[in-house]
C-alpha cells in the first residue's frame, strides 16, 4: 500500500498553514475511525509514523524544508500538535487510549464549585418522631394514630380526669365552638395529649397490645422559647399478663439508649398523672456533659425527658367497657408520652420552638 | 412551695442526713426539692419544692416531714397544742351546717379580749418570727400570722372573724341567687344559688374555703374573735373559685382534699398565737361533723392489701430479696396507715406455693391522704418509698410482628418524592382564619370554629393547608429568601361543631429559582411546568390506570378562588379529584404584598391513599436495537398537546414504545397561530431487529395520526 501523496505547500501563511494541518488532521482521524482489527492499527501507524514513508516524515521532509526561516516556528508547533493528534489516535486504536498530552488538553478547573441538585430536608420534628417510633418498632409495637379533635372522654374522662378534676387545670384546652349544651363527654376539644389513643385502641382490641402512638397535640398556651400552642408527642402502650413496673423500666432504659446513645442512663422519680399509677417522670444523663454538670442540665447532669407509669386500674374499667378483657387483676399494662419537640430542641441544639413552625427556609435546609 | 429545713428538723431531731442528702431523697421519692439555699450558719436551708397536685398533703411542713420519717423510719413528733383552760360559756357559739353534702366539719372557737397587733415574739420559742423571717413571709398582724403559721405548718386553712359583727350564729348554706358578699380583695360579689358560703344568721359572711368576707374581718379595733377550721368539698369549693375567678391558697388546698382531723389542730395552732397577746378561750370547741363525709374522708373502710399483687406490678428488683411483707408495712405504717394482717386464703397460698410467702393486710387509710382510695395506689406508696431506681430493668417479652400503619408507606414515598424534588418540609399551624378558610376551604360552610382561639388569626380549624402554605411562602419571600419549595403534611378539619371529620393532606409551595446551584449554568425560575413535573412523579408512586390535568372555564366556578383561573390544574386521578395546583391568583398575591410569581398547590391524600402504592416490577429489556425517529411539527396554538398525544397512543403500534415532546419552540418563519414542536418517537421489538420498511409505514401513520389532531409535519 502506498500513501497518497503529501502535497506541495505553497503558501506558508498562518491561515494556509491552518488549512493545511486541518486536512491532514481530518485524514488521520478519518482514516483512524476507519480502522477495523490489528493489521490495520499497524497499517495505520506505517502510514502516519512509519519512519521511512510515513506522512508525517513526509510533511516535516517537504514542507519543513520549503518554508522560509519566519514560518518555520508556527509550522513546528502545528506539527508536533498533528503528531501528537495521531499518536492519540494510534493509542487510542490500539487500545491504550488517548495520550497524556491529548487529554492534558481537555484539562478543567475542579476547584470550581461542584454543580448541586438540591434535595429537601426532612422536618426535625419528623425526622425525631420517625427515629422514636422506629426504636419502639423493633421492640415489636404498633403504630397507631388518632384525632386531633376528640371528645372530652377520650382525652379526659377515660384518662382518668374525672370532670372538674383540679388536674384538668394542668392542660389548658383549646375547645371547638357552641359545645355548652352538649353532654359533657361528648364535647369536642383539640387532644391536649396523645394519650386518648390509648383508649381508642384498648376498645378496639383486646390484650396483648403493643403501641406507639405519634401525633400532633395543642394546648392554650402562650408561645415562648420553649412552649408552643402546637407541639407533638409520642405516646407508648404495652398491656399483657405479667407486664410489670421493671418491665417499664427495662423499655425505656432501652429506648433512651437507642435514641442517645449506649452511655445514656436513667433515673426515674414518682411523679402524677391520672392515668397511670404508679407514675414516673423519667431523666437522663445529660447528652451535653455526660452527667458532669452544665448549663444546659442546670448543672444537675440530668435531663427529664418524659413521663411514664402502669396503667391505672381506672383506665382499664373503661376500656372493659367494650372489651372485658381488660381485667385489671388479670393483666397489667405500662405507658408513657414524651414530646418531641424538646427532644428535638436537644438533639439538634434548636433554642427557639417556634422556628419549627415558621417554614422559613434557612432554618429547615440545614437539616438536609 | 418553700421549706425550711429547721422546720422540718424540729419534727425530725433523729434526722440523719444533712439538708443536700434529704433534698435529694425526698425527690426521689417524689417529693421534688427543686433548688436549694442555704440561708446561713444554724438556720439550715431553704428549700424551693415542686410537689405535683395530687400530694397536697405534702405542700406543708409537717407534711414534707412525714415523708422524712417514711424514708429514714423515724417518728415524727406529733402535732400537739396546750391550750390554756376555757373560761366557761353560757350557751354553747351556734353552728348549724346546712349544707350537709358539702361541708363535713366545722369547728368554732370563741376567744375573747384578744389584742390584734403586730405578732412579737410570743409564741413558743418565737417560732413565727424565726420562721418567717427566714421564709421572707411577711408580718402583718397577730390574726393574720396565726392563720398563715397553721397554714405554712400543717397546710390547713383557717379563718378568723370579728365575732362581734356576727349575728347570732354560724350557719354553712349556699347562697341565695342575688345575695351579695364584699370579699377581703374589697370586692362586692352577687353571689349564686350555687356558692357555698359560711354565713350568719343575716348575712353571707365569706366564700366557703375561697375568701373571707369584708365585713367581719379582723381590725386594729377587734377584741372578740371566732376561729374558724372546718372541712369542705373540692367540688364545692372548685365550683365557687371558679365562679368567681378567685384561686388562693384555701381553695387550692380544698379543691384538692383536706384532712377531715385537721381542723381542731389548726384552730388550736391559730388560738394559741392569738393568745399569746392576751385573751381567753370562751367554752368548749364547737366541732359539728357529717357522719356520712367523715365516713368518706376519715373514716374510709379499710382497703385490702396482697403483696403477691405488689410483685405481680412492680416486678423485679435489684435487691434479689423483692419486697417483703417487713417492707410494706414499715413504709405505710409510716405514712400514717394502720395495717391488720389477714388470713392467706387456701388456694392464693397454693397458687403462689414455691414461689413467695404471700401475705395480705387490711390496711385503715390516713384521714389526710384522700388520693389514697385503692390497693394500687397502696402499691405505688411502697414502690415511691421503696425507690423506683431499687427496681430492675427488665424487657417484657416480644410481642407478635411488626404492622405499620396502613397508610405508612403511601407517606413515606410521597414525602421521599417532594424531597428528592428539592422541596423542604415545613409544619404549619393547625389553625387560620376564617376569612382564609372561606377562601380555600374545598367544601366551603363545612368550617369549624374554635371556642377559644389563640389569636383572631387562628380562629378556626384549617380546611385546608393552603393557608398554612401561602403563610410560610411569604413569610420567606417577605424575609428576602428567594428560593422557596416547601411542603406540608398535615391534617384538615371539615364538618360543624357537632362532629369533624379529619383527613390528611399535601401541600405544597414554590417561588424562585430551580433547586440547582451552579457556577456554570444560569438558574431558572421555577414555573408551572416544573411544578406540574413534581405532581406527576407524587402521583406516580401510585398504582392508577389514569392521571390528567384538566381545566374548568371560569364560569363553572369550579377552579379554587387561590389560584389562576388560566394557570392552575386540576388532578385527576382514575377520574377522581385528588388536588389542584398552579400559579397563587395574582389578586392573593396582591393581599400578600407578594410581587413574585408564586406557585402552590394540594392534593387530597386520603384520595390518593386509596391506590395502591405501585409495586416495582421488572419488565424484560430488549436486547434488540431501538430505533429513534423525530416528528418535526407545525402546530395551531389552539391545539393541545393532549390532543397530539392522544392520536399517537389510538394508533396502538406495540413497537412505539415511547413518545414524547422533545422540544418546544416559536419560529419567526411560521405564521403568527402556530408554533414548532419536535416530537420524539422510539420504535422497538422485543424479539427481533425492526425492519426498515416497517419502520416507515409506523412513520407515516404517525404523520397521519397528528395531521388529523391539527399538526402537519414541517417540510
Amino acid at each position: 500500500m502506498t500513501n497518497e501523496a503529501i502535497p506541495n505547500l505553497t503558501a506558508f501563511d498562518e491561515a494556509s498553514l491552518d488549512k493545511a494541518f486541518a486536512q491532514l488532521e481530518q485524514q488521520a482521524r478519518d482514516s483512524a475511525a476507519a480502522i477495523d482489527g490489528s493489521e490495520a492499527v499497524e497499517a495505520f501507524r506505517l502510514e502516519w509514523l512509519g519512519r521511512k514513508q510515513g506522512r508525517l516524515n513526509d510533511v516535516s521532509g517537504k514542507w519543513l524544508k520549503a518554508a522560509p526561516a519566519e514560518a518555520k516556528k508556527l509550522l513546528g508547533q502545528k506539527f508536533n500538535a498533528l503528531k501528537a493528534t495521531v499518536e492519540g489516535l494510534l493509542e487510542q486504536a490500539s487500545g491504550a487510549g488517548p495520550s497524556d498530552a491529548a487529554l492534558a488538553a481537555e484539562a478543567i478547573d475542579i476547584t470550581l464549585p461542584g454543580t448541586k441538585r438540591l434535595t429537601g430536608a426532612e422536618h426535625p420534628i419528623t425526622k425525631t418522631l420517625n427515629e422514636i417510633v422506629g426504636v419502639f418498632a423493633a421492640l415489636g409495637y404498633l403504630v397507631g394514630v388518632g384525632p386531633e379533635v376528640e371528645t372530652d372522654f377520650y382525652n379526659f374522662e377515660s384518662m382518668n380526669f374525672p370532670p372538674g378534676h383540679p388536674a384538668r387545670d394542668t392542660q389548658d384546652t383549646l375547645v371547638v365552638a357552641n359545645q355548652e349544651r352538649r353532654p359533657l363527654r361528648d364535647r369536642l376539644l383539640l387532644r391536649t395529649h396523645t394519650s386518648p389513643v390509648q383508649m381508642r385502641t384498648m376498645e378496639k382490641q383486646p390484650p396483648p397490645v403493643r403501641i406507639v402512638i405519634p401525633g400532633k397535640v395543642h394546648r392554650n398556651d402562650a408561645a415562648d422559647a420553649t412552649h408552643s400552642p402546637i407541639f407533638h408527642q409520642v405516646e407508648g402502650l404495652c398491656v399483657d399478663a405479667n407486664i410489670t413496673f421493671s418491665d417499664l423500666k427495662g423499655t425505656l432504659d432501652h429506648a433512651m439508649k437507642a435514641l442517645f446513645g449506649s452511655s445514656a442512663k436513667t433515673r426515674f422519680f414518682p411523679s402524677f398523672f391520672p392515668f397511670t399509677e404508679p407514675s414516673a417522670d423519667v431523666q437522663i444523663s445529660c447528652i451535653f456533659c455526660g452527667g458532669k454538670g452544665c448549663r444546659k442540665c442546670k448543672q444537675s447532669g440530668w435531663i427529664e425527658l418524659l413521663g411514664c407509669g402502669m396503667v391505672d386500674p381506672a383506665v382499664f374499667a373503661f376500656a372493659a367497657e367494650k372489651q372485658p378483657a381488660y381485667d385489671p387483676k388479670k393483666i397489667s399494662g405500662f405507658a408513657f408520652g414524651m414530646g418531641v419537640e424538646r427532644i428535638a430542641m436537644m438533639k439538634y441544639g434548636v433554642s427557639e420552638i417556634g422556628q419549627f413552625y415558621a417554614g422559613d427556609m434557612r432554618f429547615l435546609s440545614q437539616f438536609v | 412551695m418553700k421549706i425550711l429545713t429547721q422546720w422540718l428538723r424540729a419534727f425530725l431531731p433523729a434526722l440523719p442526713v444533712n439538708d443536700a442528702q434529704l433534698a435529694e431523697d425526698l425527690t426521689l421519692r417524689g417529693i421534688a426539692v427543686e433548688g436549694i439555699y442555704d440561708l446561713g450558719a444554724g438556720n439550715g436551708s431553704l428549700y424551693e419544692m415542686d410537689i405535683t397536685t395530687n400530694r397536697v398533703d405534702a405542700m406543708n411542713h409537717y407534711g414534707v416531714a412525714r415523708e422524712a420519717a417514711a424514708i429514714y423510719g423515724l417518728t415524727l413528733s406529733p402535732l400537739t397544742f396546750e391550750l390554756p383552760k376555757p373560761r366557761p360559756s353560757a350557751k354553747d357559739f351556734s353552728v348549724k351546717i346546712e349544707a350537709e353534702d358539702v361541708c363535713g366539719r366545722f369547728t368554732a372557737r370563741v376567744l375573747r379580749g384578744v389584742k390584734i397587733g403586730d405578732s412579737r415574739d410570743w409564741f413558743a420559742d418565737a417560732e413565727v418570727a424565726t420562721y418567717f423571717g427566714l421564709l421572707e413571709q411577711k408580718k402583718i398582724s397577730n390574726a393574720v400570722d396565726a392563720t398563715n403559721f397553721a397554714w405554712l405548718l400543717m397546710g390547713q386553712p383557717t379563718h378568723a372573724f370579728d365575732l362581734d359583727k356576727i349575728e347570732g350564729g354560724i350557719v354553712v348554706r349556699r347562697a341565695r341567687k342575688g345575695e351579695k358578699l364584699k370579699t377581703l380583695d374589697g370586692i362586692e360579689r352577687t353571689l349564686d344559688a350555687e356558692d357555698l358560703i359560711v354565713a350568719d344568721h343575716g348575712k353571707p359572711l365569706g366564700l366557703a374555703g375561697v375568701m373571707g368576707g369584708w365585713d367581719t374581718m379582723i381590725t386594729p379595733e377587734t377584741k372578740n374573735v371566732l376561729v374558724e377550721a372546718a372541712w369542705f368539698d373540692p367540688m364545692a369549693v372548685r365550683r365557687t373559685a371558679r365562679r368567681h375567678g378567685l384561686h388562693t391558697d384555701a381553695s387550692h388546698r380544698f379543691e384538692r382534699g383536706a384532712d377531715f382531723n385537721a381542723a381542731p389542730v389548726a384552730s388550736a395552732i391559730v388560738a394559741s398565737i392569738l393568745l399569746a397577746g392576751g385573751g381567753h378561750i370562751e367554752g368548749d370547741l364547737v366541732d359539728v361533723r357529717v357522719p356520712a363525709i367523715e365516713a368518706k374522708t376519715a373514716q374510709r373502710r379499710p382497703v385490702a392489701l396482697v403483696l403477691s399483687e405488689v410483685r405481680r406490678l412492680l416486678g423485679t428488683t435489684i435487691d434479689q430479696e423483692g419486697i417483703p411483707a417487713e417492707t410494706v408495712e414499715k413504709v405505710l405504717t409510716a405514712l400514717g396507715c394502720e395495717l391488720t394482717m389477714q388470713q392467706v386464703s387456701a388456694l392464693r397460698a397454693s397458687e403462689l406455693a414455691g414461689q413467695h410467702e404471700d401475705a395480705a393486710w387490711e390496711v385503715t387509710l390516713p384521714s389526710w391522704r384522700l388520693d389514697i382510695e385503692r390497693e394500687i395506689d397502696l402499691i405505688e406508696e411502697v414502690a415511691r418509698v421503696y425507690g423506683y431506681n431499687g427496681f430492675a430493668n427488665t424487657l417484657p417479652a416480644f410481642g407478635e410482628g411488626v404492622k405499620a400503619l396502613p397508610w405508612a408507606e403511601a407517606e413515606a414515598a410521597v414525602r421521599a418524592t417532594l424531597r428528592a424534588a428539592g422541596f423542604h418540609e415545613a409544619i404549619a399551624s393547625t389553625f387560620c382564619s376564617a376569612a382564609d378558610a372561606a377562601l380555600t376551604a374545598p367544601q366551603p360552610g363545612l368550617v369549624v370554629p374554635l371556642g377559644n382561639p389563640l389569636s383572631e388569626e387562628a380562629g378556626v380549624l384549617r380546611p385546608s393547608l393552603a393557608p398554612g402554605m401561602l403563610t410560610m411562602v411569604a413569610g420567606n419571600l417577605h424575609r428576602d429568601v428567594s428560593d422557596v419549595r416547601l411542603f406540608e403534611l398535615g391534617t384538615v378539619f371539615s364538618g360543624s361543631t357537632e362532629k369533624v371529620e379529619e383527613r390528611p393532606a399535601l401541600a405544597f409551595g414554590a417561588a424562585g429559582a430551580l433547586p440547582e446551584q451552579s457556577t456554570l449554568h444560569a438558574a431558572r425560575e421555577i414555573d408551572f411546568y416544573d411544578i406540574k413535573g413534581v405532581v406527576e412523579q407524587v402521583l406516580s408512586r401510585f398504582a392508577m390506570d389514569s392521571m390528567y390535568f384538566d381545566r374548568f372555564p371560569a364560569e363553572a366556578g369550579l377552579t379554587p378562588e387561590w389560584l389562576h383561573p388560566y394557570r392552575s390544574a386540576r388532578i385527576a386521578a382514575d377520574g377522581i379529584t385528588v388536588g389542584w395546583f398552579g400559579q397563587l391568583h395574582p389578586r392573593e398575591a396582591a393581599a400578600r404584598k407578594l410581587k413574585e410569581t408564586v406557585l402552590v398547590g394540594e392534593i387530597y391524600l386520603d384520595r390518593l391513599y386509596k391506590l395502591p402504592v405501585r409495586k416495582p416490577a421488572a419488565r424484560e429489556v430488549s436486547r434488540f436495537q431501538p430505533v429513534r425517529r423525530d416528528f418535526s411539527l407545525v402546530v395551531d396554538k389552539s391545539v393541545r398537546w393532549e390532543s397530539i398525544d392522544a392520536a399517537v397512543a389510538a394508533l396502538g403500534i406495540p413497537e412505539l414504545v415511547e413518545w414524547r415532546a422533545r422540544e418546544l419552540f416559536h419560529d419567526p418563519k411560521l405564521g403568527a397561530n402556530e408554533y414548532a414542536l419536535l416530537l420524539g418517537a422510539t420504535f422497538q421489538a422485543p424479539d427481533r431487529t425492526l425492519r426498515d420498511d416497517e419502520l416507515q409505514e409506523w412513520h407515516a401513520r404517525v404523520v397521519e395520526a397528528v395531521s388529523k389532531a391539527g399538526a402537519r409535519l414541517r417540510s
